[in-house]
């Protein structure tokens, strides 16, 4: 192995990434050690969050000082962030695989880069200006005709900015498939007097399944993690698991902002280690399901191969 | 008459199941049709929702004064953003270059593969969980409070997977015939590097950059726990002082009940988007024309 200084300058460099990633997990890991002790699995099947008396005397419980009355329970915003994010893909998945069929099938091969482009571009909107624009077109829109009751803001709000957000990255995934399905394939679907768009539904898509379900995966990802978007239209509601579509709901990202402030003024600074916690259940759900979009990417490359 | 009744004899009908078929086929194309419009007909209203309230709003005060509880200018946000990004691109484009060209020069091994998924599970971790993280260390554990650097290190951490990636995608698309021709001719390792490969890749390389200078111009989420907001115009220090941000303005702005303020967040989130798309298709048009 050569050990030159200009070979081990880059390797060091290279090596802050994964270091990076280290010092996240352990520093999360250490600083809701007190945290995970005290809240228990509580902290995940207890639907109150209570930052307790923050202006009494604190308490000692298990040997750890916390506000009087403090309980911590992420029930709810793990529900609701599983919640959306699956709406969203409920609502994402047709739409993107239309919309990629669309373009490649559909439309002619001149303006294709302008269309594809444009739902490129969908994804590099800032997370807070699809917020905004929801504030401003959405919540309205559903609050005057759809919504039975309340203000517009809520779960459905939430999952339709969630679904506008990531059909770019499923939409992307399959149109890049559907254009590597070789010409052979499509032409003897042809042959045998399918129609165009048999050819594409029964000949293309089902060569292309593996690669769709990755793309979905890692929508998924995406969408669990999503932050600003889902706490400017989700309504913040706490305590209370969602009844119906147009209950207001927080997810674990958007939970972890609103609490900020009151996070703080706590002076046992149990709030921001339970904070922590909750991190550190985001982080691995995000983990869980990105590892699941990467085998089944893999495993998609495999079929391709096999097929050439 | 006859001809035209002949030919139409010669052409089989179509049973009733081959009408079933075509009418079910072009249902599913304007299915199909209907759907990209879905996708792409949001992007179209938010780009205009956002111009329309966004320049209305503008006037030479949003660049020249600052904000103030529920109004005033934009000064103070801009000045941040640029600061902030600037600061992140500092520390990780030195950072996430080496790293793209280690891993594309010498990572064809275990090492460079491990290397390479951990960024990628960098990539997928919510930025919200980062923001979180350099809070505990930097603005608690070091007691930097709100700062500038606590946020363009976090800001850095978001974008250095990106640039690694992007920087190896880059320096792969020069052959290696120039590599070894670099080396026939006696070129010590750093030379072919610096003088060969990375100008060979440089528009591949200045792209990852702008890309994630886009990125972190539309960041929100890791700058709350970090940044911090602050009304006045950065005091030059690095530590220990808050700093405002554009994206922090769209955020709380349109969530008081004044005109003056929701006029002041689309300002702001019209100042954004323009800088995040003018990068992305600036970026997009010359790499389709290269």
């Amino acid at each position: 192995m050569n050990l030159s200084p200009f070979r081990m300058t880059l390797l060091g460099l290279s090596l802050l990434i994964p270091a990076a990633l280290c010092a996240v997990v352990l520093f999360l890991l250490i600083y809701s050690g007190q945290a995970i002790g005290f809240n228990g699995l509580h902290f995940v099947t207890d639907i109150n969050w209570n930052l307790g008396d923050l202006y009494d005397d604190p308490v000692t419980v298990k040997g750890i000082q916390i506000p009087s009355g403090a309980n911590y329970g992420i029930l709810v915003f793990i529900v609701g962030t599983l919640l959306s994010s699956f709406i969203a893909i409920i609502i994402a998945v047709p739409l993107s695989v239309g919309a990629a069929i669309f373009l490649a099938e559909a439309v002619p091969p001149r303006i294709r880069p302008v269309l594809s482009m444009l739902v490129e571009l969908v994804a590099v909107v800032p997370s807070v200006v699809f917020g905004l624009w929801g504030i401003a077109v959405l919540i309205p829109f559903i609050g005057h005709y759809i919504a039975p009751t309340g203000n517009g803001y809520g779960l459905l709000a939430a999952s339709i900015v969630l679904a506008l957000m990531i059909t770019p990255i499923i939409a992307t995934t399959l149109l890049d498939a559907l254009m590597q399905v070789p010409k052979e394939n499509r032409e003897s679907a042809f042959a045998l007097g399918a129609t165009h768009f048999e050819v594409v539904s029964k000949a293309m898509m089902p060569m292309v399944r593996t690669t769709l379900v990755g793309g979905i995966v890692l929508a998924l990802g995406r969408a669990l993690g999503e932050t600003m978007a889902v706490l400017m239209v989700s309504g913040g509601g706490i305590n209370i698991l969602p009844t119906s579509l147009f209950s207001p709901i927080s997810t674990i990202a958007s939970f972890i902002v609103a609490q900020l402030d009151s996070a703080e003024s706590d002076p046992t600074n149990m709030a921001v280690r339970s904070l922590a916690e909750i991190a550190l259940v985001l982080f691995i759900i995000t983990l869980a399901v990105n590892a699941g979009a990467k085998i089944l990417s893999s495993g998609a490359l495999h079929v391709r191969k096999r097929q050439h | 008459m006859s001809a035209s009744v002949s030919i139409k004899a010669a052409k089989p009908a179509r049973s009733a199941q081959e009408v079933r078929r075509i009418i079910g086929s072009n249902i599913g194309w304007v299915a199909c049709g209907f759907a990209l419009l879905c996708v792409i007909g949001p992007l179209v209203d938010i780009v205009a929702v956002i111009a329309i309230h966004g320049l209305s709003a503008f006037s030479g005060k949003l660049f020249t004064t600052v904000t103030n509880g529920t109004g005033g200018g934009l000064l103070n946000a801009i000045e941040g953003t640029a600061v902030l990004s600037l600061g992140a691109m500092i520390i990780a484009v030195p950072i996430g270059v080496g790293a793209g060209i280690y891993l594309s020069e010498y990572g064809q091994n275990r090492l460079g593969s491990t290397i390479r998924f951990l960024s990628d599970v960098l990539t997928g971790t919510p930025s919200i969980v980062l923001g979180y993280f350099s809070y505990i260390v930097f603005i608690i554990s070091l007691g930097w409070g709100f700062s500038v650097l606590a946020g363009a290190i976090t800001l850095a951490i978001l974008i250095v997977p990106y640039l690694a990636r992007i920087t190896e995608l880059a320096l792969r698309q020069v052959p290696t015939s120039m590599r070894e021709a670099g080396f026939a001719l006696g070129a010590t390792e750093p030379t072919v590097v610096f003088k060969i490969i990375l100008p060979g890749a440089a528009s591949g390389v200045v792209t990852g950059a702008l890309l994630a200078l886009a990125i972190s111009v539309g960041e929100t989420a890791p700058l709350i726990y970090t940044a911090g907001w602050s009304n006045y115009t950065w005091d030059g220090k690095l530590t220990h002082a808050p700093i405002g941000y554009l994206t922090y303005v769209i955020w709380s702005f349109i969530d008081q009940p004044f005109a003056e303020s929701h006029a002041l967040a689309f300002a702001a989130a019209f100042l954004v988007m323009l800088v995040v798309l003018a990068i992305n298709v600036g970026v997009r048009l010359v790499v389709k024309r290269a």
